[in-house]
């Protein structure tokens, strides 16, 4: 980086506002090149098919289209309620008592965090596959084979692998930080262990219910990786836009539906930001 | 004793919760050392199959730590002098820029992917190379490194160490290599952390944006367990743990100590 310039024979030294423009620079370039001018491209595409702009109403208007829409919701949805009830009695259990072995058991909910979409399907195979565990004890003790890992169910226990670690870890923190004078106040004036929870406890932990609610929602709608593994016939937006893609190679359409799905869980995750005031960011 | 029931109760829903998520990743790891895993463990240990992975894979995997490092270089060389620029400038455009590039982590990877295809697809050469799956894995995880580091120049009185070292007569770069960049150390390391673990198991972008001469691990992994009998998807799977799980480690031990401190 050359940080002199010769003007008139003399060295001038950069100006400290030109340096930090300068560092901005690249951050600049790559994130327009890369980022802004790809994601116009795609609105623009997404108004090209043969409805034109009318295609952006595709997925509501579509049956088809909207039925995978709602299927996605209802699962983000079931996924997201699921997840904080587990994570709210486990990471509460867990920042709320010390005993041997805690170490070992935040670890175990925790390690799942990196893993990628595909081999939390794959691990989902082979809980519930056709050679799954789960199947194998089925059919010791019943004698039937259950294999549920190819249908929504089995997306569903996917995400829960999927967004189960990252949510604990947002809990913990949470519960970590509440102030224990208050619930102990509520239970010198009386009040039952229940009521303590439900208007101490849990009102508190709101904010932090909302970021990791809407993480997990962002994620499961938009997740790819599981569905594309465990795959064949569960209609979820991103295989739908997948297919579109790739098999019908119907561009228009793929991209009017990316452009929906970036907005949903864009759009959940900015209000959830707004409302918790905290930093929420998906992953993964 | 009904608190000792509470407990009791609490603790049996943990563990099954951490049976969960443990047990399918054990029988992954099994899987992968077993001779036969329809007949089971009793078949015999071998390591026959992870052999095979190797002579099948190893250039996804090679490919994806080429893949990671170059990220990493990437949003070394962009995002800290970035980070700096955002933290000097501050105001709202510098949160608005902050806000534009954390979208890639809000929106999903496919719709980054279709986007760069529908953009760049037409350059072929650009295309068919492994720089094409570079770009998709800057602009997801640039926003980890620019954010990582912002959060150390929050903490560490920036301001004052950087007019410090002005007031001696050092030029802006001299002070940003020499002052700015060290005391930066604990975020970029995090950061850096971050962005080779994600860059090594990204799938939802580098699916689309792969060809079959440019086939990173997860894509590979994909591939097997479409493709391969269990034992060699598991022992792929193997390998892929083995490579991520230490990268956690670190990360969690660093989050401790930053916490600690």
């Amino acid at each position: 980086m050359q940080y002199g310039v010769l003007t008139k024979g003399t060295v001038v030294f950069m100006s400290h506002k030109s340096f930090v423009w300068l560092c901005l620079l690249p951050l600049a370039v790559v994130t327009t090149a890369f980022f802004l001018l790809p994601m116009a491209r795609l609105v623009v595409v997404g108004a090209e098919g043969p409805q034109g702009l009318a295609g952006y109403l595709a997925i509501l208007t579509e049956p088809r289209y909207r039925a995978t829409l709602i299927n996605t919701i209802v699962l983000a949805a079931a996924t997201t309620v699921v997840t904080l009830i587990i994570a709210t009695v486990a990471g509460m259990f867990l920042q709320r008592h010390r005993f041997p072995g805690r170490a070992v058991l935040i670890a175990m909910l925790t390690f799942p965090l990196a893993f990628p979409g595909v081999v939390v399907g794959f691990l989902i195979i082979l809980l519930a596959g056709r050679q799954g565990l789960i199947g194998d004890l089925s059919n010791r003790l019943f004698g039937e084979k259950i294999v549920f890992a190819y249908s929504i169910y089995g997306l569903f226990l996917g995400y829960l692998y999927f967004s189960i670690p990252r949510v604990i870890l947002t809990i913990m923190a949470a519960v970590q930080k509440l102030d224990v004078g208050l619930e102990e106040a509520a239970r010198s004036l009386g009040a039952s262990p229940w009521a303590v929870q439900r208007d101490v406890v849990l009102p508190a932990l709101g904010p932090a219910f909302v970021a990791s609610g809407a993480i997990a929602f962002a994620t499961a709608m938009g997740a790819f990786g599981t569905a594309f593994t465990l795959a064949t016939n569960i209609d979820v937006l991103p295989m739908l836009i997948y297919t579109e893609f790739t098999l019908a190679a119907n561009f228009a359409t793929s991209a009017a539906l990316s452009v929906g799905l970036g907005f949903i869980a864009w759009a959940i995750l900015a209000l959830a930001r707004s409302f918790s005031g905290g930093t929420v960011a998906a992953a993964g | 004793m009904r608190d000792r029931l509470i407990f009791t109760g609490q603790l049996l829903f943990t563990l099954t919760v951490a049976a969960f998520l443990v047990v399918p990743a054990i029988l992954s790891i099994s899987a992968g050392v077993t001779v036969n895993y329809f007949r089971g463990i009793s078949s015999g240990v071998t390591l026959q199959w992870v052999f095979q992975v190797w002579d099948l894979y190893a250039g996804t995997i090679l490919l994806s730590f080429v893949i990671a490092f170059a990220t990493l270089a990437v949003t070394l060389l962009v995002g800290v002098p970035a980070a700096y620029a955002l933290h000097t400038h501050g105001g709202r455009w510098s949160r608005i820029v902050e806000e534009v590039i954390t979208l890639p982590i809000a929106i999903p990877g496919l719709a980054i992917a279709l986007a760069l295809i529908l953009t760049y697809g037409g350059f072929g050469e650009f295309r068919r190379s492994w720089l094409f799956i570079l770009t998709g894995h800057v602009i997801f995880t640039m926003p980890f490194m620019v954010r990582s580091v912002m959060a150390v120049f929050s903490t560490v009185d920036i301001k004052t160490l950087d007019e410090g070292a002005a007031s001696l007569g050092a030029s802006p770069v001299r002070r940003f290599l020499g002052v700015i960049v060290p005391n930066a150390v604990p975020g970029i390391l995090a950061g850096a952390l971050m962005v080779v673990t994600l860059s090594l198991g990204e799938f939802n972008l580098t699916w689309m944006l792969h060809t079959p001469s440019t086939k990173t691990l997860p894509i590979g992994l994909a591939d097997s367990y479409a493709s391969m009998r269990l034992e060699v998807a598991s022992a792929y799977t193997l390998i892929f743990f083995v490579m991520i799980i230490p990268l956690l480690v670190a990360m969690q031990m660093f989050a401790d100590r930053e916490q600690g401190r």
